[in-house]
């Protein structure tokens, strides 16, 4: 290797890719510049929009040897808008529609096979609503792996949050039935939603359908603790996960 | 959590968004993450005017302490209106 010669570079950008009912939809895609065959992972941001700590996450995909891509969920909504304001309009509609997330991962997922280094490989990790997400999509789509970050109402009851109604949102206890691929689970031990329990429960399930699940929970984190400009960031939990991630994509994604 | 609580309401008045004022038409509340504010929750209120794009919009991201004060002194203030003053502006009559 010469001294001029770049090695694990990678381009980040923004991009157009085909999602829900074949609408152009904008996405934030992290592209490997090698071209040996390489798996792809679809990052789903969480429900106040397409930020740039998520877009962070998919760059750091791209350092871990992946192409990576995020639909914007809510370009649908108000397409060209800035992401703050495209997440107060979705909120304001009532938030993500599940066959519409489908329908956008799935064609997130289109996106990466067509790369010219893609394995064919492709899994999905999405971080608080988009936990629920990631879970959803796997179980909707043929994925390779799926990560589910603390996502909120997998398993629980949704109908009420101190007394308050859930709108638009329901758990997926009929869904886990056709859970596709393998999942890992990243909790936190003083998170309520998802709770100890709800974790429970799901790993009581899955191993009733005879699904591969990786739960771990950290104990002095609660929710969200990978977010680095937050105060629930927790570093030691984002480290460890982040490593658990690297492993669980480097086997199922290889 | 992300937590979807979420309450929609109709808005008649005008606010200030990056653009200068213009005309309000609907209301969010909710109590989620923020986009800025420094802290795990917040109550958000957008103040928007659909119609005129998504960018139409006035946002706040409140901790709950101040979200309260700020809805009691909206209370407050309108108790200590002259009852008078409340009331819809009546019909042009004819002379």
């Amino acid at each position: 290797m010469s001294e001029a010669t770049l090695t694990g570079a990678f381009t980040s950008g923004t991009v157009m890719i085909s999602g829900h009912g074949g609408a152009s939809i904008e996405a934030y895609t992290s592209q490997v510049a090698d071209p040996a065959p390489r798996g792809g992972v679809v990052v789903i941001h969480h429900l106040p929009g397409y930020d740039d700590a998520t877009k962070e996450i998919v760059r750091r995909f791209g350092h871990l040897g992946y192409n990576a891509v995020m639909p914007n969920l809510y370009w649908h909504d108000a397409p060209g808008a800035a992401p703050d304001d495209a997440a107060a309009a979705g909120r304001a509609k009532g938030g993500i529609p599940d066959d519409r997330l489908v329908g956008d991962v799935a064609g997130a997922a289109e996106y990466l096979r067509a790369l010219p280094n893609s394995n064919g490989k492709v899994g999905v990790i999405g971080y608080c609503s988009g936990g629920r997400q990631s879970v959803l999509a796997a179980c909707s789509l043929p994925l390779d792996a799926a990560v589910d970050c603390y996502g909120a109402f997998v398993t629980g009851d949704p109908s009420s949050v101190q007394g308050h109604p859930m709108r638009n949102i329901t758990a997926l206890y009929d869904k886990l039935p056709d859970l596709h691929c393998p999942l890992l689970g990243l909790f936190g031990a003083d998170d309520h939603y998802p709770s100890p329990e709800h974790v429970e429960e799901l790993e009581q399930l899955l191993a009733k359908y005879g699904k591969s699940f990786e739960p771990h929970s950290y104990e002095g984190a609660g929710h969200a603790f990978f977010m680095v400009e937050r105060p629930a960031f927790r570093p030691e939990a984002a480290k460890d996960g982040w490593e658990r991630i690297a492993a669980f994509f480097g086997k199922h994604l290889s | 959590m992300c937590t979807y609580i979420t309450e929609n309401i109709d808005v008649t008045g005008s606010g200030k968004g990056a653009e200068g004022w213009f005309a309000l038409t609907e209301g969010t509340v909710y109590f989620d993450h923020p986009v800025h504010a420094d802290a795990e929750h917040t109550l958000n209120i957008d103040l928007r005017n659909p119609g005129r794009g998504p960018g139409a919009r006035v946002a706040v991201e409140l901790t709950a302490d101040a979200a309260r004060a700020l809805a009691e002194a909206i209370l407050k203030t309108l108790d200590a209106v002259p009852a008078d003053l409340l009331e819809p502006p009546a019909p042009a009559r004819a002379a």
